[in-house]
């Protein structure tokens, strides 16, 4: 499907009752330091709306920044740049009242049922601590209040007085989610909530947010890294990776058929509660790239497993692309350990350094298989600029040979099967093959 | 390994580690909480044991009583752990130190806080092969690069001399495992070795585990909370509820046909297994409780849409509950489920006599 399409999908998205609406939104972290010209880019321009009484789900590993994301639709965090509209209203400027207003509106359920909780309040206190805040009615209707809060999350009233050690962990997020309720917000941001508990109590929490969610009208973010649950409890699927929502749209779709090479990857490496099922499993490589230093392609391309080749490496044996993308790891590795002082000592001394060491390197990945003459050339090439203590030009050596798109340009999102499903990967474009494709051939 | 291997390496010979009848307590001003209350496993060459429950019921307990890692107010009070021909609970704390980390090691939740931050990561292999193999110098440096290089960390020479803030959380487990693996354990006792970390890492590291098993001929006893990890890593499974193996079978049999209704609500409360939408998940009732008391009634009884009278008054003991595909043995009163309900019970009233002689 071409991009114009897309924006089509788009207008007719809009067109129904849509409560949040985010534009381009980035929220990068400063050290704050005198040469901090280097940010973490924990958002990194996402764009998203969420429909009224529907639950969008986030998902990702740890670090990919579903948690800032969140934070920010929140305003704990202040967003870099983009807008954040909640009914209508842009809320990354707002102040004072206007501000205070939209707290009421928005509400966060935490992670950490032992951290949210004040140990020294009562159950009671904790859960009409917003209602105080906000001067709601009398004293009187907000106890009154309360107790009826405690019994819609399943505890009970003479629960007021006790202190948040006396209950279980599955109890106490209970009291989170009633102190979420407390001021009838419209949407609720849920980071995390059932990670920390144990299934059989989870399974609880996840049936008492759709009984409320129906009760309510509710309309949910919910931030998570377990797709079961995820796949359970959403409508829709936000899937992230370094700051960027890689793919999003319906869930039962993208669980079905992850377009995403990202998605598939994640979904794949899910253990199925089966042990009959055979696996062909696509195992990631490596660890995903620092955000203060993303790719400047695709934020993918460094793990992608169906990466596009450049042409003149089309038909290279894949064991042997496949450690020329572990070498390319190994160098950027290198970069981020700066060199500790120790390290720079043995330099001076003229002893051997971490940057030595590069033939060990290149007969561990290349001693063993059939490397073509041409491209071995260029491993030696890029491996002498290495050892020449010019490891930044033995990157970008090897980035100009055997780059392609993925790295050399970032992908657009396109749309993806018939309900407007979006998906940020160049494998869409009509002059490549589709990421399931490769996958197939992969696999075999 | 494969689990036809591994039935197969069941059926000959002994077995690596036997835990029979292990019992450990803990003593509180309060109460007294068995922690571990009278459990029985083997674990063979070549196979995983996985165990599995949910928090509180025992199931690192169990891995640190093995290690002899229990401490006041812990105490082990009863039961066997044979190793080798010899009782683990009869060696005296310096034969225990030369088991531990030798031919026995183990891999904790949290990598951070196994390793420790102010040296290298490579020093720290180094410790465990100069205090077991006794080596130093180069050849101890070449064989922590070579553990590295095994447990597929790329560039090993230079991140031998790195510290372990400079690792990624998958990299800092995996020289954990390279650190385990230094002495050529017999066993790897894994608690919870991939909770803490992502899905994509959690599956290098799975993979790593079996590709190293295969190699060396490891038993692995791994424990964890998740039902997918389990199905995927086990050959065998033992269940834990309340400080007691409620249920143990091959990993196909228990995923098949769970007879225990803990192993069934379990089962049943993982999301996403062809739900329709709109379904609610099945739930268990009620929390896990705290096992302060005699094993005289069945600990699941409070939770268990099945109980009946009985149950609040007979311990069950395991019993037999295989349809010809390996052993497979349930601890409930609603077993054998080819005589009536009363002979069921008199089978667990008369079962074999608990406890032994006591530490």
């Amino acid at each position: 499907m071409s991009t114009t399409s897309t924006k089509e999908e788009q207008k007719t998205r809009t067109s129904q009752d849509t409560i949040l609406e985010v534009n381009g939104l980035k929220t990068y972290y400063e050290d704050g330091g005198l040469l901090s010209s280097n940010p973490v880019k924990a958002v990194d321009g996402v764009s998203f709306d969420i429909e009224r009484g529907e639950t969008l789900g986030l998902v990702g590993e740890s670090g990919c920044g579903k948690s800032t994301l969140g934070r920010t639709l929140m305003r704990l965090e202040e967003a870099t740049a983009g807008e954040v509209k909640l009914n209508g209203t842009d809320i990354t400027t707002l102040s004072g009242s206007d501000l205070k207003q939209f707290r009421k509106d928005v509400q966060m359920v935490f992670q950490d049922p032992d951290s949210s909780l004040n140990e020294r309040m009562t159950i009671g206190e904790i859960v009409r601590e917003p209602l105080d805040v906000h001067d709601w009615k009398t004293p009187q209707e907000r106890r009154e209040r309360v107790r009826e809060l405690l019994e819609t999350v399943g505890l009970q009233e003479q629960h007021y007085y006790r202190y948040p050690h006396q209950f279980s962990g599955g109890q106490r997020q209970r009291i989170g989610i009633a102190r979420a309720l407390a001021l009838e917000p419209d949407f609720i941001i849920l980071d995390e909530p059932v990670s920390a508990l144990d299934v059989s109590v989870q399974a609880k929490i996840l049936n008492l947010l759709e009984d409320l969610q129906n009760e309510f009208g509710l309309t949910y973010l919910f931030i998570a890294h377990d797709l079961a649950v995820v796949r359970h409890i959403c409508d829709r699927v936000a899937v992230m990776y370094l700051g960027n929502i890689m793919e999003i749209g319906p869930a039962d779709e993208m669980f079905d058929e992850p377009a995403n090479p990202y998605t598939h990857a994640l979904l794949s490496s899910i253990p199925e509660p089966d042990p009959t099922i055979g696996r062909d499993r696509i195992t990631l490589r490596g660890t995903p790239p620092s955000p203060r230093d993303p790719p400047a392609g695709c934020p993918f391309s460094t793990r992608c497993p169906v990466k596009i080749r450049p042409e003149s490496y089309t038909d290279l044996d894949t064991e042997v692309w496949e450690r020329i993308e572990v070498f390319r790891e190994v160098l950027r590795e290198r970069e981020r350990a700066s060199p500790s002082v120790t390290e720079r000592v043995r330099e001076l001394l003229g002893r051997e350094t971490h940057r030595s060491g590069m033939d060990e390197i290149v007969t561990e990945l290349f001693g063993e298989i059939d490397v073509p003459g041409g491209v071995m050339k260029h491993i030696n090439e890029a491996a002498d600029y290495a050892e020449n203590d010019d490891e930044d030009a033995a990157r970008t050596y090897l980035r100009e040979e055997f780059g392609s798109v993925c790295d050399h340009e970032r992908p657009g999102q396109l749309g993806v099967g018939d309900k407007g499903r979006l998906s940020l990967c160049h494998r869409h474009e009509t002059e490549y093959e589709e990421p399931s494709t490769v996958f197939e051939t992969l696999v075999q | 390994m494969s689990t036809e291997q591994a039935t197969e390496s069941r059926t000959k010979g002994e077995p690596l580690l036997s835990v029979e009848n292990l019992r450990t307590a803990f003593y509180t001003d309060k109460e007294v909480i068995r922690a571990v209350d009278g459990i029985s496993f083997d674990i063979y060459r070549g196979e995983t044991v996985g165990i599995v429950g949910e928090s509180g019921s025992g199931k690192s307990v169990t891995a640190r009583s093995i290690m002899r890692l229990v401490d006041t107010p812990g105490r082990i009070e009863n039961g066997r752990i044979m190793y080798d021909g010899e009782d683990l609970l009869d060696k005296s704390p310096k034969q225990m130190r030369a088991i531990r980390g030798g031919s026995i090691a183990m891999v904790f939740q949290d990598p951070l806080t196994s390793l420790n931050p102010v040296y290298t990561v490579g020093n720290q292999i180094k410790e465990a092969l100069r205090l077991h193999r006794g080596m130093s110098g180069s050849e101890a440096t070449r064989e922590a690069i070579d553990l590295l290089e095994a447990v597929g960390i790329p560039d090993a020479h230079r991140r031998v001399r790195e510290y372990p803030h400079q690792f990624s959380g998958g990299m800092r487990q995996r020289a954990v495992i390279a650190m385990a693996l230094a002495c050529d354990p017999e066993l790897l006792i894994c608690d919870e070795p991939t909770t803490a970390l992502d899905v994509t890492i959690q599956a290098q590291i799975l993979e790593l585990l079996e590709e190293l098993q295969e190699e060396r001929d490891l038993g692995i006893m791994f424990i964890t909370h998740d039902m997918g990890v389990i199905a995927e890593i086990a050959d065998r499974v033992n269940v834990m509820y309340a400080g007691e193996i409620i249920e143990s079978a091959p990993v196909v049999e228990l995923f098949k046909s769970p007879k225990h209704p803990y192993t069934q609500g379990l089962l049943n409360s993982i999301p996403g297994q062809g739900l329709e939408d709109g379904e609610r998940l099945a739930t268990i009732e009620g929390d896990v409780p705290t096992p302060n008391e005699d094993p005289n009634y069945c600990r699941f009884a409070p939770r268990c849409p099945k109980a009946f009278e009985e149950c609040d008054t007979v311990h069950p003991e395991p019993v037999d509950v295989s349809d010809g595909s390996g052993p497979h043995r349930a601890a409930c009163l609603l077993y054998p489920d080819d005589v009536s309900t009363e002979e069921a019970v008199a089978v667990h009233r008369n079962g074999e006599v608990r406890g032994g002689d006591t530490r």
